[in-house]
């Protein structure tokens, strides 16, 4: 599991709150700013924050990429620390920006990158007196980014296994990609949803009630997939998950 | 830059839709694949030095890449000092006429070969038969492709698209043989019969080569089935046509590539056939060797500093087994001798960006690739790289931007900005508003409809995160 920073917990963190918040789906940056204020850190969020350019850079305009990188750069060094609730986008601040920027830039990107986590990752590091329950079964499938480029795998798992209730039932293959792909989705749809229609039969076989990540990218996708071809597959992102076993706060 | 034979100049997405609907295929892929990846994953875990393996075969092959003029010039004089015969070809055409007219200058008219996928690049069997030579593959999987008239869809497995009852079936119809069973043995039996008598009648063999070890001036190919053996013992003539990428320096540095390459490709801890042989020995095997080194468009792979860790590769195929877009859609759809996810790199950089500009796109980019690759080849990393090519080369070649071009460009600039960027938002969350129906877009319009085909598009949300941030009256 990835240590960032000195250990000790942030007064205060910027929430990254991606792109895909704004235009799509609320709800995990939601969730996040209200488990991290129950954890006891301040949160503000950057207004003029934006994109991180990963689309762009995914999709073959690397300059457009590197000058959203160098502003997402800007704004987000004044902090003390920064969350994000998707392991893609985080994973583009640590593993892209410093392949795709040069010089300063570069150094300052990294430096950020130090105090830039994944949600999870956060809430693992900081979180262990957070009381949470909540009676379910869910399947984690594993965002390839986060993965892979975050190299993030265990983080998620601990966050889980914290509450109590829950029950974690792993798919045969939680590390196998959805098959969202960002603008792959669109370009080879029929591919995209097939592959996705093989995670959902996964995440149905393990029993779970619902299919759990830490990428509103990949639910969308398969939440749509599920949609559409008449299943019954319930997703919710990692941190609506924990949002929801937060103990009122009389009892905390 | 060569024309590959027998495919379809069709960009990836058209036919990866036609592949995606033969269930057939996908029955036989996926089992084929999910098969050797568990075989793969064992034997890769019982070494406990596997990752220094993987970035020891990385450091070696950059090293070769690096001084690659020097290692082949030192190939050249150890297998000429052998007594081999070292030929150059810069392109397929030169190489298929060196080896055309070796055979043809021996006055014979077949030839036994060795699964090779750089002679399948060059096209040779369709250039020797141009001059007038019958090449007969031995390799089994090599023997079906050719027989039925079919194109390999993987680079070790060329006929994994082909089931047991399809293979009886094409031999019923193809081979000497009256009754046979889909039994494995019996399929082998029956192929064995028939390249039996093609090993004892051809006097020149072809091979491709595995490595070149430059200071010995050995030549080693790697095999499972032993008709590689037969096909370069056998015959009096050997030809050898290597890519000037599989130079290694000693062969000390095999120690490294035969442990990476059989748990990598066939999930063996070794590989059965292990064939080496350095120039010509009296009176025992081939008396003539010919080396062909061929380039066809490695230079200029090895000028691109990101694109150049391509030639690293060992062929081993492990990124196609584990590729989940590989998997659904087979070789064929790669439309090339390389498939898959080295396919999508290799494929656009020998033929040009031109050529084969959808293959790049052909990926999620989830990075499993990258994982297995024992030569630790970067895929999503090169794949990123190139499709800022095809986006250059698009834009180099259209008098006005394309809507793609238009739009990410857009993009850009929308998000540089907060102001643009939520009046974006406004304007989309309006937009979904006006094609949603009780809640829900079955199909979205323009070149955002492919996300519609069997999946709805997600509606904008009535409160942007912005909006319940502001309303809450959080800190900025």
């Amino acid at each position: 599991m990835a240590q960032r920073g000195d250990g000790r917990r942030p007064t205060s963190v910027a929430l990254f709150a991606t792109c895909v918040a704004d235009f799509a789906s609320p709800g995990p940056a939601r969730a996040a700013v209200e488990v991290l204020e129950r954890l006891g850190v301040r949160v503000v969020v950057p207004a003029a924050q934006t994109c991180c350019g990963q689309p762009a850079l995914n999709s073959g305009y690397p300059r457009e990429a590197r000058s959203l990188a160098r502003r997402w750069v800007r704004l987000f060094e004044p902090y003390e620390a920064v969350v994000g609730p998707s392991g893609s986008c985080v994973a583009t601040v640590h593993h892209h920006y410093p392949r795709i920027l040069t010089g300063p830039w570069r150094d300052r990107a990294r430096a950020v990158a130090e105090r830039t986590w994944e949600f999870t990752q956060f809430v693992a590091a900081f979180g262990g007196d957070l009381p949470l329950r909540l009676d379910t079964t869910v399947t984690y499938h594993d965002s390839c980014h986060m993965l892979r480029s975050l190299g993030e795998a265990e983080a998620p798992r601990a966050v889980l296994s914290r509450i109590d209730g829950l029950r974690l039932v792993e798919m045969a293959d939680p590390d196998t990609c959805c098959g969202f792909g960002g603008t792959f989705s669109a370009k080879l749809g029929e591919v995209s949803g097939a592959m996705g229609g093989a995670k959902l039969r996964q995440a149905a076989d393990t029993g779970a009630r619902e299919l759990v990540s830490a990428d509103s990218g990949c639910l969308l996708h398969l939440q749509a997939r599920a949609d559409a071809t008449g299943g019954s597959a319930r997703t919710r992102h990692i941190a609506e998950l924990v949002r929801d076993a937060m103990q009122p706060e009389a009892s905390a | 830059m060569s024309a590959e034979v027998g495919f379809r100049p069709e960009p990836f997405p058209v036919a990866a839709r036609t592949a995606l609907a033969d269930a057939q295929l996908r029955r036989n892929l996926g089992k084929a694949t999910t098969t050797i990846r568990a075989k793969r994953a064992q034997v890769v875990g019982e070494l406990d030095d596997w990752e220094a393996l993987r970035e020891a075969g990385r450091a070696l092959k950059e090293r070769v890449l690096r001084h690659l003029d020097d290692y082949l010039e030192q190939l050249e004089e150890s297998v000429t000092q052998a007594g081999g015969h070292v030929h150059w070809a810069r392109d397929a055409a030169e190489a298929n006429r060196i080896v055309a007219e070796i055979v043809t200058g021996h006055g014979e008219r077949e030839v036994v070969k060795v699964k090779s996928l750089t002679t399948d690049e060059t096209g040779l069997n369709e250039a020797l038969a141009a001059a007038g030579v019958s090449a007969w593959e031995t390799d089994l999987a090599e023997l079906i492709v050719q027989l039925g008239r079919d194109a390999s869809s993987h680079i070790l497995v060329p006929a994994i698209h082909k089931s047991r009852a399809e293979i009886r079936e094409l031999f019923l119809r193809t081979l000497d043989v009256d009754e046979l069973t889909d039994e494995p043995t019996e399929l082998a039996g029956a192929a064995r019969a028939h390249l039996r008598r093609k090993f004892l009648s051809a006097r020149v063999g072809v091979s491709g080569v595995n490595f070149a070890l430059a200071d010995s001036g050995t030549v080693c190919v790697v095999e499972s089935e032993g008709n590689g053996r037969m096909c370069v013992t056998l015959p009096d003539v050997l030809v050898s046509v290597m890519g000037i990428e599989k130079v290694v320096p000693t062969w000390r540095d095999l120690e490294v590539f035969l442990q990476l390459l059989p748990r990598s490709s066939t999930g063996e801890r070794m590989n059965p056939y292990t064939s080496f042989w350095t120039g010509v020995a009296d009176g025992d095997g081939p008396q003539e060797f010919h080396l062909v080194l061929l380039d066809n468009g490695r230079t200029d792979v090895l000028a691109d500093r990101i694109g150049r860790q391509t030639l690293n590769c060992i062929r081993c195929s492990a990124c196609l087994n584990v590729c989940p877009v590989y998997e659904r859609t087979g070789g064929h759809a790669y439309r090339s001798v390389y498939p898959g996810p080295i396919g999508a790199i290799l494929t656009p950089q020998l033929q040009g960006i031109d050529r084969a500009g959808s293959l790049p796109f052909a990926s999620t980019l989830c990075g499993a690739c990258y994982e297995v690759c024992p030569v630790k080849i970067d895929i999503p990393e090169v794949l990123v790289h190139l499709r800022a090519r095809v986006v250059e080369h698009a834009a180099g070649t259209r008098p006005v931007p394309g809507p793609e071009a238009l739009s990410m460009r857009a993009l850009g600039w929308v998000f540089a900005d907060r102001r643009r960027y939520e009046a974006a938002q406004r304007a989309a969350r309006a937009g979904s508003v006006t094609i949603s129906r009780h809640g829900r877009i079955r199909r979205l319009p323009g070149p955002l409809a492919a996300w519609t085909e069997g999946r709805d598009a997600p509606t904008v949300a009535r409160q942007s995160f912005r909006q319940w941030w502001a309303a809450r009256g959080g800190a900025r």
